[in-house]
């Protein structure tokens, strides 16, 4: 092991950690069943890295400009769903994730299909230069989200997450509060994911597998829902037990289904044990 | 003053082949208190959700203040001056009890304890409301209702689940509310505490209005005791 793994294995943590603070806003703090996470954070990073090729935009101005995108992306395929019951927002936005998937794979004049984007501008040269930022962009991620929670519109999320009729009753709009709350988590996907794009160089329609969606999942239950410090906790317990995997020795044949097996079992210990995960202020139901 | 808050004309709702409400028509004056009553599936939690919004109508018009409310969504009705508890109490189950008094209204703690103290609850308000009792619960939720902003409260059952002191309590605070020439429209089972606390009480059966009128001529109403007890 050396400190480039390190410095690797960091870089992914504050990316995930990025992406699993957004989710947990969306689905902890709001209640709202967003299966399409993975689908906002692949189109950030399509969105950034396509800005930098084909317009030559600077990174970081790309970056926002595809948080952005990915923000009204997801306000604008939630807005029919929102007005339904639960279970339809996660159909949309699983099928969401389908739906890109189609078009990376199939609109090769933009995004050379299967043969994915490669040459995508590096945010810094040095890896160690990648990781601070990534941190510090996970900091600024916790630290807006927190303030978000913490506000009264923050509440509003919360108690529409508890009883969506009772906050109506209290004058809430309960429609535009959840686009808002999902319009913010997906501008943060897509911050993350366009950290990704700018971090690999590479991106192809792979990004938008529903097995990472099974990871975020996994991280997010671990740590626990409706709290951001549990969320960290949960990215980071995840990586650290599964990342050890790669030295045990392992065949990569049996890596990728051993991780399986120890997220399904994490999953059901944290399940029957600490229903709320680590730190997590919600029952998951 | 608006003389008339309230006025449901000539509503109608089915749900498949029952019908819930059936030419339904009352008003309700401003700063009096009014008891809805009448046995079970009467209609009248019916007639609260159509008049809240949760509920649209088959037909009929709902007016508050003088502006149709009928079609608004629940949300601008509650805004427009609108206030309710339900039959079960409904509150933010992970929330504490000073962020479930917050959705309500800015108020600061000083305001929250003595609102709650008024009801004899004395819990900390960094108390998580799925840890109170059931009892308790119906206060918070009554106090948050109260905070509020209104000009008519409508009470679903407020006397459920609650000990004597705070049915007596809820009894002070109503007529407090009465003095202060506040409108309350309240769903009750509590005969006792109806005729003790309303100024006018409509009876419900069947979907429609039976009777209207003071606590002491609906007592003695013919018609309201042959719903009630029989023939």
């Amino acid at each position: 092991m050396n400190y480039d793994y390190l410095i690797h294995i960091g870089i992914l943590t504050a990316i995930y950690m990025i992406n699993a603070f957004s989710f947990n806003l969306s689905l902890g703090y709001t209640g709202l069943i967003n299966l399409g996470q993975m689908a906002l954070f692949g189109f950030g990073a399509y969105a950034s890295a396509l800005l930098t090729r084909l317009l030559g935009m600077n990174v970081w101005v790309a970056m926002f400009i595809a948080g952005l995108m990915t923000m009204v992306l997801g306000m604008v395929l939630a807005l029919p769903a929102l007005r339904l019951k639960k279970d339809y927002l996660a159909l949309v936005m699983l099928g969401l994730s389908f739906i890109l998937y189609a078009l990376s794979k199939n609109w090769i004049s933009l995004t050379r299909g299967s043969l994915g984007l490669p040459g995508t501008v590096k945010l810094f040269k040095s890896n160690l230069n990648f990781l601070i930022a990534a941190i510090l962009i996970a900091i600024i991620t916790y630290v807006v989200l927190k303030k978000i929670v913490n506000s009264k519109l923050g509440l509003v999320f919360q108690a529409i997450r508890d009883d969506e009729l009772s906050a109506a009753v209290l004058g809430k709009d309960i429609f535009i509060s959840k686009a808002i709350a999902l319009g913010i988590s997906a501008f943060f996907a897509g911050v993350a994911g366009s950290l990704l794009a700018h971090y690999l160089t590479f991106i192809d329609p792979s990004i938008f597998d529903l097995s990472q969606l099974v990871i975020l999942l996994s991280m997010l239950i671990v740590g626990g829902l409706a709290s951001l410090e549990g969320t960290a906790l949960g990215v980071l317990a995840i990586v650290l037990i599964t990342e050890p995997l790669r030295f045990i020795g392992f065949s990569p044949v049996l890596l990728g289904p051993m991780r399986e097996i120890i997220y399904a079992a994490l999953l059901l210990i944290i399940l029957i044990y600490r229903p709320r995960g680590l730190l997590g202020k919600v029952d998951i139901d | 003053m608006i003389e008339k808050i309230l006025s449901v004309d000539n509503v109608h709702k089915s749900f498949g082949g029952v019908k819930a409400v059936d030419s339904c028509s009352f008003s309700i004056d401003d700063g009096k208190i009014t008891a809805l009553i009448g046995p079970n599936g009467a209609g009248k939690t019916t007639i609260f959700n159509i008049i809240t919004g949760i509920i649209s109508p088959d037909n009929g018009k709902i007016s508050f203040m003088n502006h149709d409310i009928t079609r608004l969504s629940v949300s601008r009705i509650a805004l427009s001056g609108m206030s309710r508890t339900f039959q079960q109490a409904r509150l933010f189950r992970y929330l504490t009890i000073r962020e479930n008094l917050l959705l309500a209204k800015r108020a600061n703690d000083e305001e929250m304890k003595s609102l709650l103290a008024s009801f004899h609850c004395y819990k900390t308000l960094d108390t998580v409301v799925s840890e109170l009792s059931y009892g308790q619960q119906r206060i918070i939720e009554l106090a948050r209702a109260l905070l509020f902003p209104h000009k008519l409260l409508m009470l679903d059952e407020p006397t459920a689940g609650l000990n004597q002191r705070a049915r007596h309590e809820l009894k002070l605070v109503l007529r407090r509310l009465r003095k202060e020439k506040k409108t309350v429209l309240l769903i009750e089972h509590d005969m006792d505490f109806v005729m003790d606390m309303s100024d006018e009480i409509i009876v419900m059966a069947e979907g429609r209005v039976l009777r209207k009128g003071r606590p002491a001529k609906i007592r003695n109403d013919p018609k309201v005791l042959e719903v009630y007890l029989g023939k």
